[in-house]
């Protein structure tokens, strides 16, 4: 379902700060998500993204700024903006004492929803989250992609307008990310709007419609993943490694080769609309590099270029 | 996702109101999830829980209570030991129910099992999760104080109808401590920080006339034992068990009120710090 720009936003954040003493974990970020948008938060660990999700649900309180969840501050109406609120944390905390159905049905109980609502809606979301013959399991016995959709499901027993997702598949292998893209997909299909912090820029590109990119707790950059690699990099990228003891002295002979040049400590990225042709230039200055790899530009490269730095380091 | 009843037909709406941040009057979620965590997994740790005074009852009360003999008690009547340390084992329990409850339990679902960090992720205020935490220690500890009761009357121990009162002031003197050592928990950051409860614990335990009388003491320890939180549970205890009411008993009774009152204030502030930082 394609956002509807004119409706009013879910979420208005503006001039949003958070400092813990001297340090400011949020500087200052402003941004609009209207409803059924899949919004995402990309940038490394410490860049604020976790914090702004805290505010968002009322479990932290800001410095200065404004905030309006549904028309709402969160941090004056906790219990009701969170009650259209699903939050799926950066580490799952599921109720260990409880078994796997019971999970879902006293969460429910939290937001004070009555039995004969939460019993068929428990079995429906055992359902989605592939959990069905594991209902009466110990929460312990499940491998960390059963945790994983466990959590989601659970937050989504109240039927949430925003779901709040932290790094959701951090930590899961790559079999168990695709089933969980997969069911996070459906979500947003209903209507339901994602708010997404992650670091993994694949992530990015493939659940959200608009991200902002984060660093140091300031906005660097916004707008959707395509408009983002358009505008802050080029359309290939060619990979060259020679070596981590000559990437960086190659590196002053390949200047002039494509619009860019970046030197990290294990390869020497070259920006080019056409990587093939030039890694011809290269080869045709002499230089014949270990490996040689030609791919598009990723979110990885817009947040190089933002930054200087890597996204995972 | 389509349902029969809709979650509209429930959902709390916008409204502000006092301590709004804080509570959304559902407390009886967090009850009804200790209740059924208590049935699957921690029916040991109850059960122990019972039977520790019991022990010492029969040890000490029984056992001692042979050499011992009769004793001065409440109003001046002689009484066996046993039933002049009942009472005393009692105030006990309920003093180290609560303390488990509101300080160990608390603080490993705070700190490692992240329970409480999920439910304020929902409607769910701190106040909630207090008010539902206290409510369950003192559940057990009335539980534990009924068991107890039932035990000395078949001991024989009890000898008036007044002392069924020591149900209800158990669970005073339950909340008195439940209150206060939430409050407590709640500057705790390590582990070791937590041994200091058990450190203050046991001598409280033993040196609050629990097995002897307060006129043991030199002038000067008797002052600082009567302003120890055990010292009135147990005299308090003692008092209802031989129907003996004095002005006493209503400074026993205000103590344990101004400890609740204390240690609602204190929690309810310590939790908006470290919930809504």
């Amino acid at each position: 379902m394609p956002p509807n720009l004119t409706a009013e936003p879910v979420i208005a954040a503006r001039a949003l700060t958070k400092h813990y003493g001297e340090f400011a974990a949020v500087d200052g970020i402003s941004f609009e998500v209207p409803a059924g948008e899949a919004f995402g938060l990309l940038g490394p660990n410490g860049a604020g993204k976790s914090t702004t999700m805290k505010m968002i649900g009322g479990v932290s309180q800001r410095t200065s700024g404004e905030l309006s969840i549904m028309g709402l501050d969160p941090e004056r109406h906790g219990p009701e903006v969170r009650a259209h609120l699903g939050v799926v944390p950066q580490q799952d905390n599921l109720d260990e004492e409880l078994r796997v159905r019971d999970n879902l049905l006293v969460y429910g109980r939290y937001f004070g929803l009555p039995m004969s609502y939460l019993k068929p809606k428990v079995d429906e979301l055992l359902e989605f989250a592939q959990l069905t013959e594991k209902a009466g399991a110990k929460v312990d016995s499940l491998s960390g992609g059963m945790k994983r959709r466990l959590t989601i499901a659970r937050s989504l027993i109240n039927e949430p307008k925003i779901l709040l997702l932290d790094e959701p598949t951090t930590g899961l292998d790559p079999q168990a990310r695709h089933i969980l893209w997969d069911r996070l997909f459906r979500l947003k299909e209903s209507g339901v709007t994602l708010i997404l912090t992650t670091h993994y820029m694949d992530e990015a590109e493939q659940l959200c419609d608009r991200l902002v990119v984060v660093d140091k707790g300031r906005i660097m950059a916004e707008g959707s993943p395509a408009t983002l690699i358009r505008e802050h990099s080029t359309r290939e990228v060619l990979e060259l490694r020679f070596g981590s003891e000559r990437n960086t002295t190659v590196a002053a002979d390949l200047e002039g080769i494509g619009e860019r040049l970046e030197t990290l400590p294990d390869r020497v990225l070259i920006y080019a609309a056409d990587g093939e042709a030039a890694l011809e230039q290269v080869t045709a200055r002499g230089l014949h590099p270990i490996t040689s790899l030609v791919r598009r530009s990723s979110l990885e490269d817009v947040f190089l270029r933002l930054t200087g730095r890597s996204l995972v380091d | 996702m389509t349902n029969s009843l809709s979650v509209e037909d429930y959902r709390l709406t916008g409204r502000p109101r006092t301590l709004g941040a804080l509570y959304s009057r559902n407390a009886r979620a967090v009850i009804a999830r200790g209740l059924r965590a208590t049935k699957s997994s921690n029916w040991m740790v109850m059960v122990s829980g019972f039977f520790e005074p019991v022990l010492y009852l029969l040890s000490m009360g029984v056992g001692l209570g042979a050499l011992v003999g009769t004793v001065t008690g409440p109003g001046g009547s002689e009484i066996s030991y046993a039933a002049y340390i009942a009472p005393a084992l009692l105030a006990v329990s309920a003093m180290n129910g609560a303390v488990y409850d509101s300080t160990w339990n608390v603080f490993f679902k705070m700190n490692f099992a992240k329970l409480y960090q999920g439910m304020l992720s929902t409607s769910l205020g701190p106040l909630d999760v207090a008010i539902g935490e206290i409510f369950l220690a003192l559940l057990r500890g009335a539980l534990y104080a009924t068991g107890f009761t039932a035990v000395m009357g078949v001991m024989g121990l009890i000898t008036t109808p007044w002392a069924l009162l020591m149900i209800p002031a158990s669970v005073l003197i339950a909340f008195g401590f439940a209150a206060f050592g939430m409050a407590i928990t709640s500057f705790m950051k390590t582990f070791q920080q937590m041994e200091w409860v058990n450190f203050v614990m046991l001598p409280m335990f033993l040196f609050s006339a629990t097995f002897y009388p307060l006129s043991v003491y030199p002038q000067p320890i008797q002052w600082f034992i009567q302003a120890l939180p055990l010292w009135h549970g147990v005299e308090l205890l003692r008092q209802i068990s031989a129907g003996v009411f004095t002005a006493a008993t209503g400074v026993h009774v205000l103590y344990y009120a101004a400890m609740i009152g204390i240690g609602v204030v204190l929690t309810t502030g310590r939790l908006r710090a470290l919930f809504l930082k």
